[in-house]
């Protein structure tokens, strides 16, 4: 180019910007130096099919399905200046051989070939050979549907076998641990779930024993997986080598409907998928989110979700009668509470909120103490020993939300004076949601002591036993509404399935109440959750507009609490330290 | 070295040029430190001493010693790879995993003459600044291990090893490091995850080029334990005389081991591409057995491809014009065997005669392959394992003509596909010998053979019930 010396090249604008230029089947993009190939075939929509690869892990390249056609300009001849084209680019020349696209990094000029014959043929064969002993048994196994080895053998694989011989046989259905089976005959090697033990879990108790074809995967002799973060390797696995015993033979995945919510075991508000038929929970895994849980969730919290058709769920309104407890419909048990409410002084009622409600709970919560005019307001903190992980010390959802909502920097800070004015007497009518009061610090006595205990509950529990009136109230995967984990992220919580029988939301419950003691609607009635978000976002200051419609799935940080997620902190380091893409 | 006399029956052939092996099999000599230095041991070491290290570095690199592992890579261009700005320390390897089929010439440098390695070894650490080296030697070489471990000890108490080696203010410990018995061993970022206790996985490269990020991480050098030797000789002679022996590009000596079908099967340490195919076999190893011809040679180690005795290869010339040569003209070197097709590899010369059959070759390293596969990557696990299946039924005439046909196909599927060489390793003897001997094959397969495995018939006879 004559006039390369006036105007700048694209290699030298990329530059600038830490960016190098690279062709992807014929198109010029731009992306960071230093970005893996698979990564920028993504970013020029070009699917590059692999298994052994993932972002969150060490690049062993072994599986060879990510085999891409490279090329890079020629390297000039010494005294001699490289050419450009009127486009300021060299001219191409490609390799003979294929590389992988996982672990190879761009470089200015590179040329990536996504297609053609050599890399259809990579393909191929790579999928001929992962099929030959593999023992083809998808009518039977829980991965089809959402297995990578039939979806590449669909776009890349050939319609026949070529193999005529005996198939390796290997070991099948073997226990590696409480939660996991393993069948090693579908196992493809990739190695996801060692490397996943060893970096991420750290705990490595898995590995491969004998070599070649008869490469099995397995734990360490007198070693199990029963890891806390096990279940992860299940959702790594490519295919059906690792299934979880929850949910093996269970439901084939297509009939499966996956709504994105976020996990209420803790305040870290791990991101996950629900999985439901009709209205029943299949399982739950984990949805990625970098800023919150990675691609990760903790089993315990995995394991915890209930299902409505549980025999313990409350299913319509309680009151007791002479002891008893009573189902009633709903007009009587709002109407009964609300009259119930009026026979108290403001001093002697107290509202017992939860760390487990949404901010539009905590928020009707806040409207029925301000209706009832007490500030005996708090909720009950939970905590226990962060596990280092995952697993966030605040065993409460949403105490950052509660904070927020309530309007008291901590929002269990009222606590000790309502249980003051209970053993006291000062205090005879208490509302509570979603606390079993007789878990925590309160004794038996404490709720004989009062003269009036409503509660809202999605399960029985002493507490409700001991209630006056009781309402069957939602679970967090019936609910849809916002929390605010411990590192000040505002996140959605979805409905994945609707209350059983007459339980409702629990929002609406709240909202009944309120009618029921003012005897009037409010200006501003919400008529959905979604409204009442929004009116929840225009009074709280803090959450700066931000309600159900307008945050994505991925939640948006909206305060700075200085709490930061160990195992992200520890993923972060190794991103920096080039060890993995994140 | 007119003096030396070997052992009766072991004399070298007058076109040998013995070098490295010049005290094996020698008349009086055993492999104790005293008897390698009363002949002139660890002389080189001293001289070596008195040079800078970046002037070792560049007479190898004047040598144009390449590498005898089987890759033929000049050793010190391989040297000069460890980044400039390292701040890491520098590992040297010696990789003595021989276990090239068709290769055995490193075991006798190690039995009869281990203080040829050990000053190699001391010579090209100080040249690279390794003060750590390690002789990773394969498992089933018991005997030697034994012999290397004293001959470390011996050189340590000499102060040859140890610290502020013979006052040069150098410090250097060699460790033997024995492995496990696996042919990827030698594969050199399989040796070193071996070394690290790992499986010995082999790395992906880029980025893991052993020169800078190698044993823990940091810059290593893996050389083969004849290259380590003739670096010694370099020393000696100094590297443009080293040059002078052989040919341009393929300078010095090099053992070749050549076993099979000849009269006379061995080591032989020869000039590079000084003696020509023909008078290597024939004249050297002298002929084929009586009443026999020859039918196919395997030139470099059994991952090397095979060559037809009676056909002609068309090559270039340096200036561009073309020749033709036929097999028996062939020199011994890299880069003519290269231009024919195959390889000079680890210099394990495999001869068959026409009485082998070739489908039994065939199977047989086939067999090696199959048993040998880490298991790694997806192609060579699989394919390595489906080849043999192949090749067994071929061998016991229960193949169609299609199966060789599938053969094929296989092997190009492996080739160029895999972590490292091995996939290289199983799949070229396969090509090669089914593009040289495609009407043999055929031949031992028919249309009758419908072949069912068992677990087909199993299958069929479930639903024909």
């Amino acid at each position: 180019m004559s006039d390369s010396t006036t105007t700048k090249l694209p290699k030298d604008t990329a530059a600038e910007k830490g960016m190098v230029n690279i062709q992807v089947d014929g198109h010029w993009i731009q992306v960071p130096r230093g970005t893996r190939m698979i990564e920028a075939c993504k970013q020029a929509e070009k699917e590059v099919p692999h298994y052994c690869y993932h972002p969150k892990l060490s690049s062993p390249g072994n599986c060879r399905m990510c085999l891409v056609q490279m090329g890079m300009p020629p390297r000039p001849n010494p005294g001699e200046d490289p050419n450009y084209d009127e486009n300021g680019f060299q001219q191409i020349s490609w390799m003979p051989r294929p590389v992988i696209a996982c672990a190879n990094t761009v470089s200015e000029n590179m040329g990536i070939r996504t297609q053609g014959e050599l890399v259809e043929k990579c393909r191929e064969g790579v999928m001929e050979f992962l099929l030959i002993n593999h023992p083809l048994d998808c009518p039977i196994c829980d991965q089809a549907g959402e297995c990578s080895l039939q979806e590449f053998s669909v776009e890349h694989g050939k319609g026949s076998s070529r193999f005529k011989e005996d198939k390796v046989k290997k070991p099948k259905n073997v226990k590696i641990g409480p939660r996991v089976r393993l069948d090693d005959e579908r196992c493809i090697m990739c190695s996801r779930c060692i490397r996943f033990m060893d970096e991420v879990a750290e705990e490595p108790v898995l590995g491969f024993s004998e070599r070649g074809t008869h490469t099995t995967v397995g734990v360490y002799p007198g070693r199990e997986l029963n890891n806390n973060y096990g279940l992860n390797t299940v959702d790594l696995c490519p295919v059906g080598a690792l299934t979880s015993n929850d949910f093996r033979f269970q439901m084939r995945t297509w009939f499966l409907k996956e709504t994105p919510s976020i996990d209420t075991n803790c305040g870290t508000g791990t991101n996950i998928n629900i999985w439901t038929r009709g209205n029943k929970i299949f399982r739950v895994t984990p949805r990625q989110n970098d800023d919150v849980n990675s691609c990760w969730m903790p089993d315990s919290h995995r394991l915890s979700y209930t299902c409505p058709s549980h025999d313990n769920r409350l299913t319509s309104p309680l009151i007791k009668a002479d002891g008893v407890h009573e189902e009633t419909c709903w007009a009587n048990a709002i109407a009964a509470a609300g009259d119930a409410l009026k026979q108290f002084e403001s001093s002697e009622i107290a509202i017992i909120a939860s760390g487990q409600q949404t901010n539009e709970e905590l928020f009707m919560m806040r409207a029925l103490a301000a209706e009832l005019e007490t500030d005996s307001v708090s909720i009950i903190p939970h905590t226990q020993e962060s596990d280092s992980m995952l697993i966030s010390e605040d065993q409460n959802p949403n105490t950052t939300g509660a904070g927020l909502i309530l309007g008291l920097e901590d929002p269990t800070q009222k606590l000790e004076a309502i249980k003051e004015g209970i053993s006291k007497g000062t205090i005879k009518a208490v509302v509570v949601a979603s606390e079993n009061l007789l878990d925590t610090d309160f004794s038996s006595e404490d709720l004989d002591a009062l003269e009036l205990l409503i509660s809202i509950f999605d399960t029985t529990n002493p507490t409700a036993h001991a209630s006056d009136i009781v309402f069957p109230g939602a679970s967090s995967a019936e609910k849809r509404g916002s929390m605010i984990n411990v590192t000040g992220r505002l996140q959605k919580l979805n409905a994945a399935c609707t209350p059983p029988a007459d339980a409702r939301d629990d929002w609406e419950i709240i909202s009944d109440i309120i009618l029921a003691i003012s005897g009037e609607a409010p200006e501003q009635a919400p008529l959905s959750v979604d409204q009442l978000s929004e009116i929840v976002s225009n009074t709280i200051p803090q959450l700066d507009g931000k309600h159900l419609t307008n945050i994505s799935e991925l939640g948006e940080a909206i305060i700075e609490t200085k709490i930061t997620i160990p195992l992200l902190d520890r993923e972060n380091q190794r991103i920096a330290n080039g060890e993995i893409v994140g | 070295m007119s003096n030396i006399t070997y052992l009766p029956g072991k004399e070298p052939d007058q076109r040998e040029h013995r070098l490295i092996f010049k005290n094996i099999d020698r008349e009086g000599w055993d492999n104790s430190i005293d008897c390698y230095i009363k002949d002139g041991g660890y002389e080189q070491l001293k001289k070596a001493f008195k040079m800078e290290p970046q002037a070792i570095t560049n007479e190898v690199k004047t040598s144009g010693l390449r590498g005898r592992g089987g890759a033929g890579f000049p050793t010190g261009v391989k040297w000069g790879f460890i980044p400039p700005n390292n701040t890491k320390p520098v590992y040297l390897i010696c990789n003595c995993d021989e276990s090239e089929p068709g290769t055995f010439k490193d075991r006798y440098i190690v039995h009869q003459d281990p203080h040829q390695l050990i000053e190699g070894m001391i010579i090209s650490c100080f040249a690279v600044g390794a003060n750590t080296a390690y002789i990773y030697i394969r498992e089933e070489f018991p005997e030697a291990s034994g012999i290397l471990e004293k001959a470390i000890e011996d050189a340590r108490a000499k102060n040859f090893l140890g610290e502020d080696i013979l006052g040069s203010g150098f410090n250097l410990e060699i460790y033997l490091h024995r492995g496990a018995g696996a042919y990827i061993c030698g594969e050199e970022t399989g040796l070193i995850e071996s070394l690290e206790g790992k499986r010995p996985y082999p790395r992906i490269k880029p980025p893991y080029f052993p020169a800078a990020l190698g044993l823990y991480m940091s810059p290593t050098i893996v050389n083969n334990v004849e290259s380590l030797c003739h670096v010694k000789h370099i020393i000696g002679m100094g590297g443009e005389e080293y040059a002078k022996l052989g040919t341009p590009r393929n300078t010095g000596t090099r053992i070749l081991c050549v076993s099979g079908d000849v009269k006379k099967p061995g080591y032989y340490e020869v000039e590079v591409g000084k003696i020509t195919m023909g008078e290597l076999l024939n004249d050297i190893c002298g002929g084929p057995k009586d009443g026999r011809n020859f039918k196919a040679v395997i030139p470099g180690g059994s991952s090397a491809k095979i060559m037809r005795c009676e056909e002609t290869y068309e090559i270039k010339n340096p200036d561009g014009s073309q020749r033709n040569l036929s097999f028996y003209d062939i020199p011994m070197d890299f880069d003519t065997i290269a231009a024919c097709g195959s390889m000079a590899g680890s210099g394990g010369v495999i001869v068959m005669d026409d009485s082998r059959k070739i489908s039994w070759v065939l199977n047989n390293i086939n067999h090696f392959y199959a048993h040998e596969s880490c298991g790694q990557c997806t192609p060579c696990r699989e394919g390595s394992m489906w080849m043999r299946k192949i090749s067994d039924r071929i061998a016991n005439g229960e193949a169609t003509p299609e199966d060789v046909q599938t053969l094929e196909d296989v092997a190009y599927q492996i080739d160029g596909r895999t972590v490292c060489a091995f996939g290289e390793a199983a799949s070229w003897p396969v090509e090669a010998i089914i593009s040289k001997f495609r009407d043999e094959l055929e031949a031992e397969t028919s249309e009758d053979n419908e072949y069912l495995s068992d677990e087909a018939k199993r299958q069929l006879s479930f639903i024909n019930q």
